[in-house]
């Protein structure tokens, strides 16, 4: 029923007719969420779960606002996020997405993300973390504060690490200036369930879990394609099917990281090409430059046992 | 007796709303915000005390607001004011100073006559403030 709200009205009307009710799809159409929307549905591919939530998130964000025009309380919402999922499923991309749309929502004033991580928290020696964390989350202000691998903030091995001086400011910036900035904790599944239970105040102080799922393989497949269409490579018929075969491989083989991994491949690919046409030398035409081919696909170790298997003549 | 220094000093003191709005001017501008205090507002006092190094990279005024708040919450009966730094090419200096918290009541100066050499007189202003405190 939430995507039948979604979906955009013909034509923006009036926000309010006369007998005093709200055009909710107005409203919507005119805080810029429809072709936000639309842009997030273009530009990620799968991640159905976090698309779902973002569209919740959303639709909370413009009833909230519907609400405040009718002198409903309203009550600025807790924003603070945490994005778990395993390595290269999305969530700085998406993060950064957040930033976008919470400042077209009027959420945030400024829209911009700093991303951040223990080092950039944690000092180094007494009397310097407090600093250090305050100055981020000034230059955090107005905006969203990304904090990749939270966990490492809590390191209970050792009690007098600097990083719970670090969490309790974090903790009290949250809660006490809300309006002011978004904190998104981004990690591991396993270790961030680890990390709440430890500091159960974070998680009181955090509305919204979002769980990034693993890619299917045709999902990266056509990550693939869109970093290729990005960068103005294609891929030959033959080089796709290589390229399913590819993922499927990979996926099964040591630190594979989605769409990272992907990105990786694509490079060397790229670098086979270049040096396949550089080696061939003669004339060469626009086509024979955009298009990688199957070769370039099928040199890479991954077919032949893998990253860890010693290189052999092919795999340049 | 009012001290007039920095600019918007002849108008009725900043309220928050419109210290934010100006500091988030300065940010916009890119330049560097910081925040001083003194208990003595001589004119030739150039140099009050800094309240934190200057602010660089800021998106918002909110930031800085947090500081002059923890500013004057140390130092209720203190002048604290805020310099806008530039630092580009050609200016590299403050752009713009406003005072904004002065004391509930403000002392003024007193003029200090000295007998010199001869028959000569010195004269020199000092701020009330820092006689009662001492």
């Amino acid at each position: 029923m939430l995507d039948a709200t979604l979906s955009a009205p013909p034509a923006a009307l009036p926000a309010r007719d006369a007998d005093g009710k709200l055009d909710l799809g107005a409203l919507f159409t005119e805080s810029e969420v429809p072709e936000f929307l639309a842009d997030l549905e273009a530009d990620l591919i799968g991640l159905k779960p976090v698309k779902r939530r973002i569209r919740e998130i959303a639709a909370h964000l413009v009833i909230g606002r519907a609400r405040e025009q009718l002198g409903l309380t309203a009550g600025a919402p807790t924003l603070h996020m945490t994005f778990t999922g395993n390595p290269g499923t999305g969530k700085t991309t998406v993060a950064l997405k957040m930033a976008q749309i919470l400042h077209r929502l009027g959420y945030v004033r400024r829209g911009h993300l700093v991303s951040v991580t223990r080092d950039d928290l944690v000092g180094q020696y007494i009397g310097h973390t407090a600093p250090k964390t305050k100055e981020i989350l000034k230059k955090a202000m107005g905006g969203v504060l990304f904090i990749d691998e939270a966990y490492y903030l809590y390191r209970p091995e050792n009690e007098r690490d600097y990083g719970q001086e670090a969490i309790e400011i974090l903790l009290q910036v949250m809660e006490n200036q809300r309006d002011d900035l978004v904190v998104i904790l981004a990690g591991y599944k396993d270790r961030m369930d680890r990390f709440f239970e430890s500091n159960p105040g974070f998680r009181s102080r955090i509305a919204h879990h979002i769980d990034f799922p693993d890619y299917e393989d045709e999902e990266l497949v056509a990550i693939a394609r869109s970093m290729a269409d990005a960068a103005d490579y294609r891929f030959s018929p033959e080089a796709e099917r290589a390229l399913v075969e590819y993922v499927t491989a990979r996926r099964g083989q040591p630190n594979f990281a989605n769409a990272r991994s992907i990105r990786n491949a694509f490079d060397r690919m790229r670098l086979r090409q270049s040096l396949r046409l550089f080696d061939t030398a003669g004339l060469i035409d626009r086509e024979a430059l955009e298009t990688i081919t199957e070769g370039d696909v099928r040199a890479s170790r991954v077919f032949s046992g893998g990253i860890d298997a010693p290189r052999s003549a092919a795999s340049v | 007796m009012r001290i007039t220094q920095g600019a918007f000093s002849f108008l009725p003191d900043l309220t928050d709303a419109q210290i934010k709005a100006q500091v988030q001017y300065c940010l916009e501008q890119g330049w560097a915000v910081s925040v001083e205090y003194t208990d003595d507002p001589h004119p030739r006092n150039n140099y009050w005390e800094m309240w934190g190094p200057p602010m660089f990279d800021l998106k918002d005024a909110a930031g800085v607001f947090s500081e002059i708040a923890a500013c004057r919450n140390t130092f209720p009966n203190h002048y604290v004011r805020v310099n806008a730094f530039d630092s580009s090419r050609g200016w590299e200096t403050v752009r713009l100073s406003f005072i904004v918290q002065r004391p509930a009541k403000e002392d003024g100066f007193r003029l200090d006559r000295t007998e010199w050499e001869g028959r000569t007189q010195r004269y020199a202003l000092r701020h009330r403030a820092q006689f009662e405190a001492r």
